[in-house]
């Protein structure tokens, strides 16, 4: 049984790791990458290491997809507004 | 194509590196005499009943001090940074883009209480559950971010953030002096009584300990992210 939720769940890690390497569109990759940590974290408790699960669901998984989705928002608005300043159009 | 040999060879060295360590996982019955010793000795010296607390805060104290620096010295210079780029560019305004939506307000009024006792829950009872400080200034400082999104919190104080933080820090610094002092060494949390296991005041200074890196770690991560929010630049 849980060999069985192991394999699952390490199964699906991997396709959540693929479909943040290979997506086109960023959010889409910066939510995969997070799944990534979450579903560790549930690794994690499945081998018996609930203090790690914790630290990797709530750093990994929450804070670090916080900063990515800040970090990709910021990048957005200043290449719009040099986009509008300089006339161009892409 | 040269390129791609490349890294296949790359990788199949590394898979070829990494495969002992795979060979020989398994369930290790038998542990290391001085974790053997930590098992033993741990509960009846310290009297914390989560055995994962009493090697961080006690055994590997110094470490747990060092990881506590490290996130300071993150902070510090990702504020830094921010405050830099901030006033290079022209748009240094905090700006809200556009007005939450109204889940996002509402589950915020429901959750935020919830979120902000269960971050402090995890590190006033760290040396009992699973958990700890860093677990529970996490937990906090996402419940600071979810304030911020929903315009509960419209500004962040940042000289209360970094009065609780430097309280906090200098107050560890002193848990282990009298430690130091007072009990077997620096970071020795048996200055307090150690009290019966599994009750919440037990363990001596631990949860002291606990609750200070979890008030540093929930102020420095809140910090953070407030710097990276606020200098977002106006379309």
């Amino acid at each position: 049984m849980i060999l069985a939720m192991l394999i699952t769940f390490g199964v699906m890690m991997l396709v959540a790791a693929l479909v943040a390497l290979y997506s086109r569109d960023i959010v889409t990759a910066i939510v995969a990458s997070g799944v990534v940590s979450l579903l560790a974290s549930v690794l994690y408790v499945l081998f018996g290491a609930p203090d790690v699960a914790m630290t990797e669901a709530a750093i990994g998984s929450a804070l670090t997809t916080v900063v990515f989705l800040f970090a990709w928002s910021r990048i957005r608005s200043i290449a719009s507004r040099d986009d509008s300043t300089n006339g161009e159009v892409r | 194509m040269f390129k791609r040999l490349f890294s296949l060879v790359l990788v199949v060295a590394l898979a070829a590196a990494f495969f002992p360590l795979f060979a020989t996982i398994g369930d290790r019955g038998d542990v290391s005499p001085l974790a053997e010793s930590y098992l033993a000795d741990a509960p009846d010296a310290l009297g914390s009943a989560n055995l994962v607390t009493s090697v961080i805060v006690t055994y590997r104290g110094l470490d747990t001090l060092g990881e506590v620096t490290v996130l300071f010295a993150a902070s510090a210079g990702v504020s830094l940074v921010f405050s830099r780029l901030g006033s290079s560019s022209d748009g240094r305004r905090p700006v809200q883009n556009h007005a939450p939506s109204e889940l996002v307000v509402t589950g915020a009024g429901l959750l935020l209480p919830l979120i902000f006792v269960f971050g402090v829950f995890i590190f006033v009872h760290g040396h009992l559950t699973p958990g700890g400080g860093f677990q529970g200034g996490v937990v906090i400082a996402s419940g600071v971010l979810l304030a911020l999104l929903a315009g509960t919190l419209t500004e962040l104080s940042h000289g209360m953030l970094s009065v609780l933080e430097m309280l906090s820090g200098a107050g560890y610094v002193a848990v282990g002096l009298l430690g130091l002092w007072l009990a077997g060494g620096f970071l020795d949390p048996r200055f307090l009584p150690t009290g019966e296991i599994g009750s919440l005041f037990s363990g001596g200074a631990i949860p002291v300990i606990y609750s200070l890196v979890g008030i540093k770690v929930g102020a420095e991560l809140s910090g953070v992210i407030d710097a990276m929010r606020r200098r977002r630049v106006v379309e």
